[in-house]
């Protein structure tokens, strides 16, 4: 934890015409944590998410990755240095078959892979998150949990350092939410730093190592899972739930 | 020489304005960019030509026929050709009204040939000072005020009118509002086409024409619906007075030949600098 | 590409047009039979050129005759004025198209959906109205090629045949360039653009140049064709080289085989001018033909809209082997 961190977020700030969408985030990702991104709806987390990686710069503020300046940069140059992310609402490549969607991945990540070589790295995610008996199907035909699977298998078929995920769980049922948080613990093992968007509260404050709040775009707090949840101001902005902490902590 | 020819070009530009209202209304309600415009400007043409030469009818009342006409041909297309590929991309309805085109132009080439006509009409000149202006002309800009003006009466102040912009804003909204969207898509497209006969209508009663000379009026279409917004039945008009007024200006500082060059390297260049801005705010 | 070139679908696509090519050589009235070939092939080269566009990025080029008519113009203007041989006047129009391509799909490739089919259409009507008034290439006439021009060749009925095989080898590399697209990762990247452009750049997918080259490439061969089609036309006009009705009937053979695939623009564009054909000959449809192929395209558009090689791939999913 003592290298330096892989993503520096520095007093980055977003207005959407007068709603301010994000005010003055900073924060540090250390390499190889999984750190979890909170709050109400229409906090600013995918907003966040979609600075982080070049859907739109932010107006103030500076992105730092891997030690140097991805602030302004295009969503493909981020993602060829090595950024992947999956999308709160599933963008399957409908008419590419399972196969193809997370062969675009590999292609076109940051190894910049033959589709050869893509073919075998392809195989290999959709096994790991099992959906290699879908590969010859068409994207379209997945279920939405299964679609969940392949924007994860896209992701990480990139080879990405950093995994940005946005809410993988949302829609799933609890036995598919155990296997996903297995899953998203076993890629941080390899090595991937992860940063996590969930509303599915208890599988989120499990798997984290540490908990960003955000709520109206502002930063409202940070620490670890247990910190965060009994931190007054988090109580409040999930509407004064004085059981908040219980429920967050709670059942598995 | 520059102010008769800027006022031509002014009064045809009030026609021009309709014909591109009639794009762009359909356009604004359903997201369907109606390739076969062309054709149905030159079907009001010749429906005023066959009145007039057949039957001996007053252009003017013949009108009246064309509007009826246009409406129920348009309701006809949507039904057709448009209701079923409403919502698949936009390649689907371009060519399903496409198709449209191509059954309306070969079916009328193989009846009226392509040879030119024109509607024998002539109401004498109005003088404004040294210059004349043609009747013909000026009573074709006053209806296309007059029709402006009653489409945005019955948009604004009808059931109709105020379930077209409903469905217009929010398809799904209004569906669950109970109105019969479908239908009202249809309606939607037969003011559009109706529209586009009235300005072909108007066309006949001063300018020769062709079975297909609907087709360049078409491209001006696109021309003043970018400059005036896509989906923007007044910014059709007043794009349609812009257009009129260049092609006015133009003759006087080079060949008329150019005017087409220029008005096309505008329309690129619009949609490239503010495709929002100047298309409205639909992306 | 040593496993692509063993996909039995590429031979298939290459089989078929080879067929096409070589019908007049077998055929007893050979220049009529040339005639017929011509037409097809060219419709073929053009809508599997377009095919890279509008089936594989799925960017809707209404304007596309554009390439063909600036090509056409560049060429025969080299031809006419300086005595340029064929081959290198091919090479310089499509080399033309190309740049045109280039420099537009740095622009107007921004537009998405309808917009963009619209700025194709300004580009096209912008480029005849210019071409009309650009006294060089002869204005509003155009231009026409002195007899002198096919003495090079060995006389008129050589350059003929000339512009034939040249027309046959451009439909065979054409067929084998969308081929090679379609298998490749170049491909790959234009089809995810294709299906979702913001989720294809999400994953590194430099969406404007991979669109440009989809461009550039999808010009460079109307671009020769057109020089191949206009010298054997022996003239060219502002209103015989930019149709626009022609760009359409190219998206309209591309629909009916299926778009995004390689066999379909083949297939879909001999369909069009065979049935076209027939149309015009038969005296009961002659005068309605246009009308008639509006109906077959509305049925198109309207059941089958993944055109008939799509059909059969997504109904028989074993022939997608072979029906690439």
């Amino acid at each position: 934890m003592s290298q330096a961190p892989i993503l520096q977020v520095q007093d980055v700030s977003k207005r959407f015409g007068g709603l301010q969408a994000l005010a003055h985030i900073t924060f540090d990702l250390p390499q190889g944590e999984i750190l979890g991104l909170i709050g109400p709806n229409g906090a600013g987390k995918t907003t966040l998410f979609n600075c982080i990686n070049g859907i739109y710069p932010p107006e103030e503020g500076r992105l730092v990755f891997q030690g140097q300046d991805i602030t302004g940069l295009k969503p493909y140059h981020i993602a060829r240095r090595g950024v992947a992310r999956t999308h709160q609402i599933v963008q399957p490549l409908e008419e590419l078959s399972v196969l193809e969607n997370v062969m675009v991945g590999s292609c076109f990540g940051h190894e910049q892979r033959s589709l050869g070589e893509s073919e075998g790295i392809a195989d290999e995610v959709l096994g790991f998150v099992g959906l290699v008996e879908r590969r010859e199907q068409p994207a379209a035909s997945l279920n939405v949990a299964q679609k969940k699977r392949l924007e994860l298998a896209r992701a990480l078929a990139a080879r990405p350092f950093l995994l940005l995920l946005d809410e993988v769980l949302a829609g799933l049922n609890p036995t598919e939410i155990a296997e996903m948080v297995e899953v998203v613990r076993q890629i941080r093992d390899r090595g991937v730093t992860i940063l996590i968007i969930e509303h599915v509260m208890h599988a989120l404050m499990n798997v984290s190592d540490r908990v960003i709040v955000l709520d109206y775009g502002e930063q409202i707090a940070e620490g670890t899972p247990g910190e965060v949840a009994n931190d007054p101001k988090v109580i409040e902005a999930y509407l004064g739930d004085p059981k908040l902490a219980e429920r967050l902590m709670g059942e598995e | 020489m520059l102010v008769p020819s800027l006022m031509d070009g002014l009064l045809l530009g009030f026609v021009y304005g309709i014909a591109a209202m009639g794009l762009s209304l359909i356009w604004g309600v359903m997201d369907v960019i109606n390739l076969a415009h062309g054709p149905i400007i030159a079907l009001g043409m010749f429906g005023i030509y066959l009145g007039f030469t057949g039957l001996g009818l007053n252009p003017y009342l013949m009108l009246i026929l064309v509007i009826g006409g246009g409406l129920l041909l348009g309701v006809l297309i949507y039904w057709v050709a448009v209701h079923r590929v409403i919502n698949a991309p936009h390649l689907s309805t371009l060519l399903a009204t496409f198709a449209v085109n191509m059954i309306i132009i070969g079916i009328a080439t193989a009846i009226f040939t392509t040879s030119p006509r024109n509607v024998d009409f002539n109401l004498g000149g109005f003088p404004v000072g040294p210059i004349t202006l043609p009747w013909t002309r000026i009573l074709a800009a006053l209806a296309s005020v007059l029709v402006t003006a009653l489409l945005y009466l019955f948009l604004y102040q009808t059931r109709p009118g105020k379930a077209i912009r409903a469905v217009s804003d929010n398809r799904a909204a209004a569906e669950l509002m109970g109105i019969p969207t479908s239908w009202i898509l249809a309606l939607a497209f037969g003011l559009g086409t109706m529209l586009a006969a009235i300005s072909g209508g108007l066309i006949s009663t001063f300018f020769p024409f062709t079975i297909l000379a609907g087709s360049s009026y078409e491209l001006k279409s696109f021309v003043i619906c970018v400059l005036g917004g896509l989906g923007n039945p007044l910014g059709a008009l007043i794009g349609g007075l812009l257009l009129g007024a260049l092609e006015g200006i133009i003759p006087a500082f080079m060949e008329t030949s150019w005017v087409p060059v220029l008005e096309f390297v505008l329309f690129v260049l619009i949609l490239l600098v503010r495709p929002q801005g100047l298309l409205g705010s639909k992306t | 590409m040593k496993k692509q070139l063993r996909n039995p679908g590429l031979w298939l696509a290459l089989a078929i047009t080879a067929a096409f090519a070589l019908w007049p050589a077998l055929a007893s009235n050979r220049a009529y039979a040339r005639e017929t070939s011509f037409t097809i092939l060219k419709a073929v080269a053009f809508a599997a050129s377009l095919n890279i566009l509008l089936g594989f990025t799925g960017y809707v080029s209404f304007g596309h005759i554009v390439f063909l008519g600036l090509g056409g113009y560049v060429g025969f203007y080299l031809m006419d004025t300086f005595g340029l041989h064929l081959a290198l006047a091919a090479l310089a129009g499509g080399l033309s198209s190309a740049i045109l391509a280039f420099l537009l799909g740095k622009a107007i490739l921004r537009l998405r959906g309808a917009y963009f089919a619209l700025a194709t259409i300004g580009v096209n009507e912008a480029m005849r109205a210019f071409i009309k008034n650009f006294e060089p290439f002869g204005g509003p006439i155009g231009m026409t090629l002195n007899f002198g021009v096919y003495r090079a060749y060995g006389g008129p009925d050589q350059a003929l045949w000339m512009a034939y095989i040249g027309t046959a080898l451009l439909t065979i590399v054409v067929v084998l360039v969308s081929f090679l697209v379609k298998t490749s990762r170049f491909g790959l990247g234009l089809m995810a653009i294709r299906e979702n452009e913001d989720a294809a750049e999400v994953m590194g997918v430099v969406a404007p140049n991979a669109k440009t080259w989809a461009y550039v490439l999808s010009a460079v061969f109307p671009g020769i064709l057109g020089v191949l089609f206009f010298f054997k036309n022996g003239n060219i006009e502002p209103r015989d080289a930019f149709v626009l009705h022609q760009s359409i009937e190219g998206i309209v053979m591309v629909m009916l085989g299926g778009h995004g695939t390689v066999l379909g623009p083949i297939l879909g564009a001999a369909a069009y001018q065979r049935l076209r054909g027939l149309l015009l000959v038969s005296p009961l449809f002659k005068n309605i033909q246009l009308a008639v192929a509006g109906v077959l395209l509305l049925i198109i558009i309207l059941f089958i809209p993944a055109g008939a090689v799509g059909w059969l791939r997504t109904r028989f999913s074993r022939l997608r082997r072979v029906l690439v």
